[in-house]
C-alpha cells in the first residue's frame, strides 16, 4: 500500500511520518505541495511542522497550496487522509474537517507525553484500537486549542465525530478535551498529538502511535 | 492607489488568551480602567483601479479570516 506524505515549506515531521508508514508495513511516497500529483497513493498523511512559519494562521497558506486542491477532491471520493498537528490545522483550514486550532489558552508551547482516549475505533485511521482504549503519544504545539461554536461542538459530539480526547490533563485548553476529529465518513482524521513519534521503544514513550498507520493499511486491504 | 483595509477579529464566543494576557499586563501597569482587550489583525491592501467590493469581501472571508472563528470588517476607500 502506497501512503503519501506531503511536504510543505516548513514541514518538520514528514520524515518521521514516512518512517512510521514503513514500520507499519506500508510504502511511504513523498509528495510535494507545489505539484498537482498524488502519485496514485492509497492514502495521504499531512505531517506536523510550521508550514509557512504559521503566517496568517497556522496551516492557512498550506491549505491553499496546489496539491491540497487534489487532496480535497480525492477525499471527496473516499481517499483516507490523516493530518497530524500542523497537518490537522491544514485540514481544518482546507474545510475537510470542522473547527479550528488556535493559540493555547496558557499561551505556552507545550511538549510532553500525553494520554489520549480513543473515542472512535472505526475510522480508517483508528481501527487497530478498541473503543475507549487509552494510549500515550507525544504532544507538542503552541496553537493546538481546538475550538468551534458551542452548537457545532454539540453537533460533532452527537454525530460521534470526536476520534481522540485528552486524558490526564488538557495540554492546550481545547474545547471538551478534543484532541482529534473525523469527517462524517470516517476517512479523514486530524489530531494534534503525534502518533508518528510513538512507533519505536527507543525513541518514543510507547509504540501506541503505530496503530494509526496499521489501521489505514488494514482498511485499505479490506476495501481492495 | 486605492487602499482597502480589512480588520479581522475573533468572534465574541471564541476566547482570546492573547487579549487576556494584554489585559493582565495593563492591570499590572496600573491601568485599572480597561475592562477587556480583544486582539485582532489589520490588513492594508493596495489595489489597482476601483476596488471591487464583492471580490474584496471574498478575499477577506476566504483567506484573510477563518470564518469558523473570526469576523471581518471591510473598509473600502471613501472619496
Amino acid at each position: 500500500m502506497r501512503i503519501g506524505v506531503i511536504t510543505f515549506p516548513g514541514s518538520l515531521d514528514d520524515v518521521d511520518a514516512a518512517r512510521a508508514v514503513r514500520l507499519a508495513g506500508g510504502e511511504p511516497v513523498s509528495l510535494w505541495h507545489g505539484d498537482h500529483d498524488l502519485k496514485d497513493v492509497d492514502a495521504v498523511v499531512l505531517p506536523g511542522g510550521f508550514s509557512y512559519g504559521d503566517y496568517l494562521r497556522a496551516g492557512a497558506i498550506a491549505a491553499r497550496s496546489p496539491l491540497m486542491a487534489d487532496v480535497v477532491a480525492a477525499a471527496g471520493t473516499g481517499l483516507p487522509v490523516l493530518g497530524i498537528c500542523n497537518g490537522f490545522q491544514v485540514l481544518c483550514e482546507a474545510g475537510l474537517l470542522p473547527g479550528a486550532l488556535t493559540r493555547n489558552s496558557h499561551l505556552h508551547f507545550r511538549n510532553r507525553d500525553q494520554g489520549l482516549r480513543v473515542e472512535r475505533a472505526d475510522t480508517a485511521w483508528t481501527s487497530s484500537f478498541t473503543q475507549g482504549q487509552e494510549i500515550v503519544v507525544p504532544v507538542k504545539n503552541g496553537e493546538g486549542r481546538y475550538v468551534a461554536a458551542d452548537a457545532d461542538l454539540d453537533r460533532l459530539e452527537g454525530e460521534g465525530r470526536v476520534v481522540v480526547r485528552y486524558v490526564g490533563g488538557n495540554p492546550n485548553g481545547s474545547s471538551r478535551d478534543i484532541a482529534g476529529v473525523t469527517s462524517a465518513d470516517g476517512r479523514v482524521v486530524g489530531l494534534m498529538p503525534h502518533p508518528e513519534h510513538a512507533v519505536e521503544d527507543l525513541t518514543g514513550p510507547s509504540t501506541d502511535g503505530l496503530g494509526f498507520f496499521t489501521s489505514v493499511l488494514t482498511s485499505l486491504v479490506g476495501a481492495a | 492607489m486605492p487602499v482597502v483595509v480589512v480588520d479581522v477579529v475573533l468572534k465574541p464566543e471564541i476566547s482570546d488568551p492573547q487579549g487576556q494576557a494584554v489585559l493582565g499586563a495593563l492591570g499590572r501597569l496600573g491601568h485599572s480602567g480597561v475592562r477587556s482587550v480583544r486582539q485582532g489583525k489589520h490588513f492594508v491592501l493596495e489595489v489597482d483601479g476601483t476596488p471591487d467590493a464583492a471580490e474584496l469581501r471574498e478575499i477577506a472571508e476566504t483567506l484573510l479570516a477563518n470564518p469558523v472563528i473570526e469576523d471581518v470588517e471591510l473598509h473600502l476607500p471613501t472619496d
